[in-house]
């Protein structure tokens, strides 16, 4: 072969090449919700050909929950794309008021006076419906070669997490506990977890000692107690029943004696203070989408199946008919 | 000179000169990109320092730029970044130079031939996959036995073991060809003279190679504090004042990271800390490689 023939070759290769990278990037708008008669209310629409994309966002304690939810409905409605992410409760709503995402994970309810949710929302004419859809035991972890702390007071986590907190060694919370250094693991500042606990424990919501690893990731985190003897973490309960071989939760006693974080106890409402409700925040604009309002009622219709396989507690069923109610009342 | 010849030479000149001018705009368009780079950084930098005032940054030592109250103490990340560098060079520095010694003065052709590119294929290991060995084999399998229960899984010190076996094939690649470039005759003369190899080496090749290997000993730990995937996955992000290796911490490179990995809105004060925090590394980088320059110009031999 020729130089000038090799050159050639290689010319139209490439060509090639380019054509067929280029050809499989193009992606179906978000607007072309394919038309299809009224969701069906239980099976996810599998008829009708829905198609689009859904971008959700938000927390990192009802993503394990979302994220099941959006696989089921992608299998069943393969032209409809759903990306959901876990910037944490804060972050998700920041984008969320930003017009950026169509709904919005959150581990506490969304603060209606603060300039970077509810006033920002206002201000771009984003109306959102609030769903509450399980409930949460936000469970204190350590590591499972943790002998001595199996229960901890209110009190003593507020002076292991408070801000200005000086404990730097487990036999500052108790004296009989051993003096090795604590190593503290806990979501950043643009979590819901950090926002409910910190208001919970320290009095404050964002009032926290900030020398300690932070992550938005709970499996980071999880990772983090799991490789250390000393380690003291907090975060959303499906995360310790997932890691159970290599973490475990600490008693709580908020006052009435040590309690164990689990569905009973949070349904008999024992588990205090640290038991709270989960929300999903859909915008009222997305919802006109035919394929994001199938999700969403997919979501209210099937949730208890998935909060079950990732470890949450059921919302009380007055909950869910609510949210049901108020679902029903934004897709009018 | 003809009609003819001298329109062939205005010819020449005229495409010369074409192309001249696309490789000087070739060149330029490097030094453009980096003047850029500073004036970017510098501008935003402004801007937080506005907020912050600058002595505190340069001399704080408590970083914490998502809780509240905010403290920007910058020492608390060049901390973590010079223990992962300094522990990084422990490793690299004598592992690199023997290499290097080995490969230039006492290795055959073919052992040469095999080993250097073998050595070098170290460097072509994408860095997120060595800080995943570092997390899931160095951290459990190394650290954890040798220190029991005193080491977590994010520590600064595996994070300087790994970038140090990231940096290792650089010193050995640039030091083993300042100790080729030695001149045989000085070798020889000293063998002449009854010095055994080792002492040749040891004692005349050695320093006649000193600004080729300071050089890629600086250029090293240019590499090792710019990392940043290494020390993301290994050292953790727990910001805080430490020379203790078996602790977690944060680098400059690792909270870059972690701010700009999209969830900060713009204009907010973290947005803004992450061009102060890169002005700085940048600077830091900068020197290093004016000291590497004023280095080799002082130490160098010339034959």
């Amino acid at each position: 072969m020729t130089v000038r023939t090799r050159r050639l070759g290689a010319l139209i290769l490439a060509t090639g090449l380019l054509a067929a990278a280029c050809s499989g990037a193009s992606t179906p708008s978000p607007s072309s919700g394919g038309a299809s008669t009224a969701p069906s209310s239980s099976a996810p629409a599998a008829s009708t050909a829905l198609s689009g994309t859904i971008n959700i966002d938000g927390s990192s304690t009802v993503y394990p929950i979302t994220q099941a939810v959006a696989e089921e409905f992608q299998k069943a409605n393969p032209g409809v794309k759903v990306t959901v992410a876990f910037a944490g409760t804060g972050g998700g709503f920041k984008k969320f008021c930003n017009g950026e995402t169509d709904m919005n994970d959150a581990s506490r309810p969304i603060k209606k006076d603060d300039d970077g949710e509810g006033k920002a929302c206002a201000a771009k004419n984003i109306e959102y419906v609030e769903l509450g859809i399980a409930t949460d035991a936000l469970s204190v972890v350590v590591n499972k070669d943790n002998t001595w702390a199996t229960c901890l007071t209110k009190d003593q986590l507020k002076k292991i997490w408070d801000q200005g907190s000086t404990v730097t060694k487990w036999s500052d919370v108790d004296p009989s506990f051993p003096a090795d250094p604590i190593k503290l693991f806990g979501p950043g500042a643009d979590s819901g977890t950090f926002d409910y606990f910190t208001e919970t424990i320290n009095g404050k919501a964002k009032q926290s000692r900030s020398d300690y690893t932070q992550s938005e990731d709970d499996n980071a985190l999880v990772t983090g107690v799991a490789g250390d003897k000393d380690a003291l973490g907090y975060f959303g309960f499906a995360y310790l029943e997932a890691n159970l071989d290599k973490i475990k939760a600490v008693q709580i006693d908020g006052g009435s004696g040590c309690v164990e974080p689990s569905a009973e106890n949070v349904n008999n409402g024992t588990y205090k203070p640290l038991a709270r409700p989960l929300f999903i925040y859909p915008s009222k604009a997305a919802l006109k989408r035919p394929e994001f309002a199938a999700f969403v009622q997919y979501y209210l219709d099937n949730v208890n199946t998935y909060v079950d396989e990732t470890g949450y507690i059921e919302a009380e069923a007055a909950v869910l008919t609510k949210s049901k109610t108020d679902l029903a009342a934004a897709l009018q | 000179m003809t009609a003819a010849t001298s329109s062939l030479a205005r010819r020449k000149a005229t495409s010369e000169r074409v192309i001249e001018t696309l490789l000087f705009l070739a060149a330029a368009l490097g030094v453009f990109t980096t003047v850029g780079i500073i004036i970017v950084l510098a501008f935003q930098a402004v801007e937080f320092f506005a907020i912050v005032n600058p002595v505190d940054f340069l001399t704080g030592t408590v970083w914490s730029a998502n809780i509240q109250p905010y403290h920007f103490g910058v020492l608390a990340l060049v901390a973590s970044t010079m223990l992962v560098a300094v522990i990084a060079l422990i490793v690299a520095i004598p592992l690199g130079l023997l290499a290097a010694i080995y490969l230039a003065e006492y290795a055959s052709m073919r052992v040469r031939n095999l080993v250097k590119p073998l050595l070098e294929t170290i460097a072509g290991v994408p860095t997120i996959v060595l800080g995943f060995f570092g997390l899931t084999f160095v951290t459990p399998n190394l650290l954890k036995p040798l220190f029991g229960s005193s080491i977590g899984t994010f520590n600064g010190l595996a994070a300087g073991l790994v970038v140090g076996l990231l940096i290792t094939p650089l010193i050995a690649s640039l030091s083993e060809d300042a100790l080729r470039a030695v001149p045989r005759g000085l070798r020889e003369g000293s063998l002449a003279m009854g010095a055994t190899k080792f002492e040749t080496t040891r004692r005349v090749v050695f320093p006649a190679a000193l600004s080729g290997v300071m050089a890629s000993i600086i250029l090293a730990l240019s590499r090792a504090i710019g990392e940043t995937m290494i020390v993301v996955l290994c050292m953790g992000t727990s910001p805080k004042l430490t020379f203790n290796p078996l602790e977690s911490g944060q680098t400059m490179t690792a909270f870059i990271a972690q701010i700009s990995s999209g969830d900060t809105p713009q204009g907010s004060i973290q947005f803004k800390s992450l061009f102060a925090v890169a002005l700085v590394l940048f600077a830091m980088t900068l020197a290093l490689n004016l000291v590497s320059n004023r280095i080799v110009s002082r130490f160098r031999n010339v034959y």
